[in-house]
């Protein structure tokens, strides 16, 4: 595997030694010197195209955790406003030797489109396209599942919010398929891509009638604007028919785990003391990301000098 | 000075020769002799070539295409009449700037150019632009449109349909219900929910040719629907010309051949506006044209620099270049297929259009009296589609790479040759 672009992308095997290299990699976080020395005089850039502080500063740690020189690349608020500024800037960074692109982009695709052009050799890894895709998310989400869980083999998850606009809920779909979970999506029609149908998963309108045989829980964030554009009529009756209240997580079996991708509406979509519960394992997942990362870093990159990863 | 055809398929079909004396057919037959010959065994002889869907871009966007360069273009496809779309910068929306337009095509001389006017102003959607002042000009306009824009407006719809009575006029309606798809970047359906990229439902085409339709019927006027592309869509034509309502359809070549599949590899050269649809809508479109109920095919030839196509699918402008490909798509979509014959591409390709357009002199028999509107064209050729080898000033081709069927050979112009051996002349 050259690029990471889609959770579709990973084979069962594939994932599973992401996941198990994660596993072993998280550990590093855990010591006095946070610092393999496997990337070094590798380069990496963080090319963020949209804001996403969390993400990039995820993938910082990953990068230099492994030795890398990282060059985060900030395209908001600069002059660029065509598509031109990717292909100019791709080829700045290729000019400049870089080893593997980490894409964040408003544009759904566009790391596909780095990937097959001949504007960067390096490897790419998609941190977000549009409402595309979201990868490594959803490995970060599935490690974090698989740690309290176990195998996800036949394991209920339920996806719960704008499945419509979410890049994290398509790359959750796909991956969770792959690793043999039974995904449901909840959310009102209107959140509700066209064609899910298609997809590898359960479909409800009702969150109440899936919460007692999920195994995890994962709401997702809620963008106020979507209220203006009469996907749903307020937030109040969002809230009320897709949120989760401690009422509905008392539902949930014991050992069901509640997940969030960040940042959350507390109040909106989730509860602020269901987000502090000792069931919300969203700090977690933060953790788990640096892991996951390094380990999609280390399988892309590692070993290989230049040239070689081709 | 005359020239002489010797050995034509003439519509495909019967062996003759074409006789051209002053820009005009004087006889068909057999032993004919000119001043010139020349030889076209085995090839089929088509009446010259009409769109009634083009951009030249100029004025304003000289850097993607000019008249002279759209012409050239338009010339090696084998097309003899084009109308020019009215998006250009300025907007054509005067007299001013539709006979700048006409008067660069008659300069230039390897295609009429009639241009389109705007139905709005500056294509907002929100004053009739001066309709009658187009048509009253040397261009004599006939066709208005806001194409690339819809006019969304019900009133103002209604208004310019009515208005253009005055002067046979015909309203060539952008059929994309802007509400519906807003931020849409391809067709809606499980590839747009999988690519993540916004969907553009075929209702929003479908629910303004349902108005536009019954507009017409009420108001007793021709309405023109520019490139349709859904299955439904050419269900409500149907409908409508079975009710007897003066609508005419047309749909692209790049509709009748490409799908929405190829959106998966991103590559915006295959973004375009209407998006590639489903196979089933490009089966639809393709019988639509085979039983009449669309009567023309015309190429939405939308060039565009490579700068505003390299770069990620939303960034990226909508269209592609496709005069001359027509033809080849057509062979190879209808005529290969056996849904029409060649009698019948000179309707859809050349009689039609320009009988929906006005353009008196184009779409003519190939017959005695007749202007020398000719297009040469092998059928047996192959070729392998190089976008560099193009006379367009844009690149952006969907077919790089691909074999098409079938090659222009020579295109006359009112008797004079614009393309002979495939090249410019």
């Amino acid at each position: 595997m050259k690029h990471l672009l889609s959770a579709g992308d990973l084979s069962r095997d594939e994932a599973t030694l992401i996941l198990d290299t994660a596993e072993q990699l998280l550990s590093v976080a855990q010591r006095p010197i946070k610092k393999l020395p496997t990337l070094r005089g590798r380069t990496i850039v963080n090319l963020f195209f949209e804001d996403s502080t969390r993400t990039r500063i995820s993938f910082e740690a990953a990068a230099k955790r492994l030795s890398a020189d990282v060059i985060n690349f900030s395209a908001k608020g600069s002059s660029v406003s065509k598509g031109e500024s990717l292909k100019d800037t791709a080829l700045t960074l290729q000019a400049m030797g870089a080893d593997a692109v980490v894409i964040r982009h408003h544009a759904s695709g566009a790391p596909h489109r780095l990937a097959t052009s001949a504007w960067t050799k390096g490897a790419v890894v998609n941190a977000g396209d549009g409402t595309h895709e979201h990868p490594t998310q959803a490995l970060l989400d599935a490690f974090t599942m698989r740690s309290h869980l176990g195998d996800l083999e036949g394991k209920n998850v339920t996806i719960v919010g704008d499945v419509l606009h979410s890049r994290v809920a398509r790359s959750n779909a796909l991956l969770l398929d792959t690793l043999g979970a039974n995904v449901t999506l909840v959310a009102p029609p209107t959140l509700l891509p066209v064609g899910v149908e298609t997809w590898p998963v359960e479909t409800s309108y009702n969150l109440d009638a899936s919460l007692e045989k999920a195994d995890a829980v994962m709401m997702l964030r809620v963008q106020r604007e979507r209220m203006n554009a009469s996907y749903f009529p307020s937030a109040r009756e969002y809230s009320r028919r897709y949120g989760l209240d401690v009422a509905r997580m008392n539902r949930l079996p014991d050992h069901a785990i509640v997940m969030h991708p960040g940042p959350m509406n507390r109040g909106m979509e989730i509860g602020a003391d269901v987000a502090d519960s000792d069931r919300s394992v969203i700090v977690e997942q933060v953790t788990n990301g640096v892991a996951v990362r390094m380990a999609v870093l280390y399988l892309l990159l590692g070993g290989a000098t230049e040239g070689e990863n081709a | 000075m005359s020239t002489v055809i010797k050995g034509a398929r003439i519509l495909g079909d019967e062996v003759a020769d074409i006789l051209i004396e002053g820009g005009v057919i004087t006889q068909i037959g057999t032993d004919l002799n000119g001043d010139e010959t020349v030889d076209a065994e085995g090839l089929i002889a088509l009446p010259g070539l009409v769109d009634l869907h083009t951009h030249l871009r100029e004025p304003g966007r000289e850097d993607a295409e000019t008249v002279l360069t759209g012409t050239q273009a338009a010339a090696r496809g084998g097309f003899t009449c084009v109308f020019a779309m009215a998006n250009t910068e300025p907007v054509a929306d005067t007299a001013g700037v539709v006979e700048q337009v006409w008067r660069l095509g008659r300069e230039h001389g390897y295609a009429d150019v009639q241009p389109i006017g705007a139905v709005t102003v500056g294509l907002a959607g929100e004053h009739l632009a001066e309709l009658g002042a187009m048509a009253d000009s040397a261009a004599q306009v006939r066709v208005f449109s806001d194409d690339g824009k819809c006019v969304s407006d019900a009133v103002l719809m209604r208004r310019a349909l009515e208005y253009v009575k005055a002067f046979d006029g015909v309203i060539a309606q952008h059929a994309q219900e802007p509400r519906l798809t807003e931020g849409a970047q391809m067709n809606e359906g499980p590839l747009s929910g999988e690519l993540g990229l916004t969907g553009w439902p075929a209702v929003a085409e479908e629910a303004i040719i349902a108005r536009d339709v019954l507009l017409a019927e009420h108001v007793g006027s021709r309405l023109h629907v520019c490139h349709l592309s859904t299955r439904g869509s050419v269900e409500i034509v149907r409908w409508a010309k079975s009710r007897g309502i003066d609508v005419t359809a047309e749909v692209t070549p790049h509709h009748l051949l490409l799908d929405d599949e190829l959106v998966r590899s991103y590559d915006p050269i295959y973004k375009v506006n209407p998006p590639l649809r489903s196979k089933d809508d490009v089966l639809a479109v393709r019988e639509g044209l085979a039983d009449g109920t669309i009567d023309i095919v015309a190429t939405d030839h939308a060039p565009h620099p490579m700068e505003d196509k390299e770069c990620e699918w939303q960034a990226a402008a909508f269209g592609m270049i496709g005069l001359e490909t027509a033809l080849s798509i057509v062979q190879q979509t209808m005529v290969d297929t056996g849904a029409l014959t060649w009698a019948r591409v000179a309707e859809v390709m050349s009689a039609n259009p320009a009988r929906i357009g006005r353009a008196t002199t184009h779409g003519r028999p190939l017959a005695v009296g007749e202007p020398a509107h000719v297009v040469l064209y092998d059928p047996t050729a192959k070729r392998t589609i190089e976008p560099a080898d193009t006379a367009s000033l844009s690149r952006n081709t969907p077919y790089a790479g691909r074999e098409l069927p079938g090659r222009v050979v020579a295109t006359f112009l009112a008797g004079k040759p614009t393309v002979l051996e495939g090249k410019l002349q």
